[in-house]
């Protein structure tokens, strides 16, 4: 068939998976207060990445993200890793968080939290090891 | 004024839970995969709008609060809903699922021929899918 004939998902895709992608970022940010979080927030962008490959073929998400998926899942691990660590050079123990409150230019009084940091390397890790999963048992050869 | 909103809320989400239900008989009682496909994404889809149209009006009267959640959700189903079907049937069509013997035209095929793709035969059989 021509690829002409799958212009319904194809262009349906392109919103879809920005409205997705919206939604992990909100999950991402509000995983502190209400239900959400890091986890949830990459299998999310990961469905969008599958959702993409689906619509058209694996070679565009390679293009969207070009970068290898499993260097994503070892940056992740990495900063998880760092941010327990950070703990230690300030005279407490291994993976004690710590937070303030900031004023922010747009946001206004705003609570950071060394949490979303980790959260971060949640995210990235499960985003990478989803999408490594997938590509590897989509791929050929 | 809260009883007027709880009243409105309570007829979206009952008008959406009957379009559902609709919906679940016309899975039932249609013949072919085409005609399932037709009722299972249409109405089934204006049901769970309705019911979402329902909650988001609930918890904007009731809490005050808007849930944009809700109203992305909305707009997620009414997008998504669709395409959905069409795959569904695009899908079946392609593998040669068989039409009901009262269908009358076949555009589809004509277009694959001129595209050049042999069409699977779905037409007409003879007896055709039996009514449950």
């Amino acid at each position: 068939m021509p690829r002409g004939s799958d212009i319904f998902l194809q262009n349906i895709s392109k919103i879809v998976v920005f409205i997705v992608l919206a939604f992990a970022l909100y999950l991402f940010f509000t995983g502190h207060g209400s239900p959400g979080g890091g986890f949830i927030a990459g299998l999310m962008s990961a469905g969008a990445l599958l959702l993409l490959a689906l619509a058209y073929d694996i070679e565009t998400v390679r293009k969207v993200i070009p970068f290898d998926f499993k260097l994503i899942t070892a940056l992740g691990l990495l900063i998880a890793l760092c941010t327990g660590t950070g703990a230690l050079f300030f005279g407490e123990p291994f993976l004690k968080h710590a937070f303030g409150y900031f004023q922010l230019p747009l946001l206004g009084k705003t609570e950071l939290h060394t949490a979303l940091i980790f959260d971060l390397g949640v995210y990235l890790a499960v985003v990478g090891v989803t999408m490594t999963i997938l590509l590897t048992i989509g791929e050929d050869s | 004024m809260a009883t007027i909103v709880e009243w409105i809320s309570a007829l979206l989400a009952l008008a959406g839970a009957v379009f559902c239900a609709i919906s679940a008989f016309g899975l039932i009682r249609l013949p072919d995969v085409y005609l399932r496909s037709h009722a299972a994404t249409k109405s089934a889809a204006l049901g769970v709008l309705f019911i979402l149209g329902g909650a988001f009006v609930y918890f904007w009267a009731a809490d005050g609060e808007i849930d944009v959640k809700l109203l992305l959700a909305i707009v997620f189903v009414f997008l998504t809903s669709p395409v959905a079907g069409h795959l569904n049937g695009r899908a079946a069509y392609r593998s040669g699922v068989k039409m009901w013997t009262g269908s009358v035209r076949d555009d589809f095929k004509d277009v694959l021929e001129q595209a050049g793709t042999p069409a699977p035969d779905t037409t007409l059989e003879k007896e055709g899918p039996k009514r449950p």
